[in-house]
């Protein structure tokens, strides 16, 4: 069993490679797809008996591609003229793909560009790169999103559909779309980890595996597109909050804010490859939001005590955010830091002007600014004002953790 | 592959009289130049611009009897204004077309691919 979970463990490893590998060679996801499962399904077999090769991915593309060679054969048997001819072309550039040598070229860029098309529903973008480049089963990625395996697998069938009806190429962008694209590579990494690290009522595996996957694509992005500051910054980001894991809920399961957390419990090693990432970022060429925000991050777990946050630096670096990035979360987060920096008052100043950019009546409805406002408040000493605001945010919380935090708060207010 | 880009805007008559002609003459303008760049890139096939719904007859099915009536298939905020069909070698070329397409700025362009049969 233990040599079973080691040989799907390479596999895994090699999957995403081989996979992109064939469907550059012949253009097709589900052709590519069931014959990576016939050559998985052989090397489980074969391996055991015969030892893992030396380079399992080129073992298993050539197993995969004598599995389209076969699989049209048989279709062109079948198939009638029209078809055949087409059929034929395909079956020519398998054959000869074979005969190449075993050299696995690295095709994950291109198919990364692929998964993450803007022309792809966000939620099918989300699947698809989970399927094909990462080594989780669709039960897996089922479960980790709380939906149906039935729901999901019709999203991908819809995703890959789309890709060949509507032939979305399958290549990097050039220059003039790249930035646009890049951004849509990157918001689906940063997507896939923050279902992951959210409390969602997923089951805890499940919502591990998605936060271990984002980092795994967030790693190989920085390795395939190494000049990106961005690319190395949203690696930088996930590792250091990933970093913090242990140390966020409390034993009674409530959230535990940053400067609070025990910081014995935050993994130094993540720490680490987060600063190393951060620093290959800086060193790019451009400083973009996914920098600050990772420079933000530093700025916390770099801190010897929460009490010694720099907080200064902190709300100046939300200030920089806000310019590349404006919206209301960066306004909520920077409205906290300079209450911390500047005093509480400073803060609630800060969220005071998003009231007439946002309209009243949205502000209402979001819960961070109202968690926002009573941590101010309380700053502040202004209790009566701060226990309202608590209400209003447990009224709009959605999380056991979150709401098993702010009850807390609350609790030391009234007397 | 041939694609369709459909051409959804808010009608004509929601802009105010005055200004009217000069923004179509100014639109049309904008279309006439698009155009040429599609003709000399070899993506162009057709175009066609069409006529406010008013003047659209729609032909139903109810029961056994085809009945004819009077207006567009539904009535929508924004309408098909028109139609152009490109030559592209994938999507994102069609889409680099499009989002040139200076009905972009005013509407909606919904690029739809031809059919192409099954594998």
């Amino acid at each position: 069993m233990a040599e079973r979970d080691a040989l799907e463990a390479v596999v895994r490893g090699e999957a995403g490679l081989v996979l992109a590998a064939l469907i550059a060679r012949f253009g097709d996801f589900d052709l590519a797809e069931d014959a990576l499962q016939d050559a998985v399904q052989a090397a489980l077999e074969r391996w055991p008996k015969d030892g893992v090769p030396a380079r399992p991915a080129a073992w298993l593309t050539v197993a995969a591609r004598r599995r389209v060679v076969d699989r049209l054969r048989h279709a062109a048997m079948r198939a009638d003229k029209a078809d055949a001819l087409r059929t034929s072309e395909e079956l020519r550039r398998a054959e000869q793909a074979s005969a190449e040598d075993d050299d696995v070229p690295d095709e994950r860029l291109r198919l990364l560009f692929t998964c993450c098309h803007p022309a792809l529903a966000p939620e099918a973008r989300v699947a698809l790169t989970l399927r094909t480049l990462g080594g989780l089963s669709t039960e897996a990625v089922a479960r980790a999103f709380l939906l149906p395996v039935t729901t999901l697998a019709k999203r991908l069938e819809r995703a890959k559909g789309k890709i060949r009806d509507a032939r979305i190429p399958y290549r990097v962008p050039p220059a003039a779309e790249w930035a646009e694209r890049l951004g849509s590579v990157l918001a689906v990494v940063y997507l896939i980890f923050n279902e992951g690290y959210s409390a969602t009522e997923a089951e805890p595996a499940a919502r591990r595996a998605l936060c271990e996957e984002a980092i795994r694509l967030a790693r190989l992005l920085a390795a395939l597109a190494p000049r990106e500051g961005e690319a190395h910054a949203l690696l930088a980001l996930l590792l250091l909050h990933d970093a913090r894991r242990d140390a966020r809920f409390a034993a009674d399961g409530g959230f535990v804010p940053l400067d609070e957390q025990d910081r014995k419990r935050w993994r130094r090693e993540e720490i680490g490859a987060g600063v190393t990432a951060l620093r290959a970022a800086a060193a790019c060429a451009e400083r973009g939001p996914h920098q600050v925000q990772a420079a933000i991050a530093a700025a916390h777990v770099l801190a010897p005590s929460g009490a010694a946050t720099p907080w200064g630096t902190i709300a100046a670096l939300y200030g920089e955010l806000e310019a590349l990035a404006p919206s209301p979360v960066v306004r909520v987060n920077r409205a906290v830091a300079v209450g911390r920096a500047r005093g509480p008052e400073a803060g609630l100043a800060l969220l005071a002007e998003l009231e007439p950019v946002d309209g009243a009546a949205r502000l209402a409805d979001y819960q961070p600014y109202h968690a926002a406002r009573a941590d101010l408040l309380r700053r502040a000493g202004r209790a009566a004002e701060a226990a309202h605001a608590y209400r209003a945010a447990l009224a709009l919380c959605r999380g056991a953790p979150e709401r098993r935090f702010l009850a807390g708060r609350l609790a030391q207010l009234e007397p | 592959m041939q694609y369709a880009l459909l051409f959804y805007n808010p009608p004509l008559s929601q802009l105010p009289e005055p200004q009217r002609v000069s923004v179509v003459a100014e639109m049309l303008e904008e279309m006439r130049v698009w155009l040429g760049e599609l003709e000399r890139a070899g993506v162009f096939r057709s175009t066609l611009r069409l006529a406010p719904t008013e003047s659209a007859t729609s032909l139903r099915r109810d029961g056994a009897e085809l009945i004819v009536s009077d207006g567009p298939f539904a009535e929508t905020k924004e309408i098909l204004g028109g139609l152009a069909i490109l030559d592209c070698a994938d999507l994102d070329q069609a889409l680099a077309f499009a989002k040139r397409c200076p009905l972009a700025k005013i509407g909606t362009v919904e690029v739809r691919p031809e059919f192409a049969a099954a594998r």
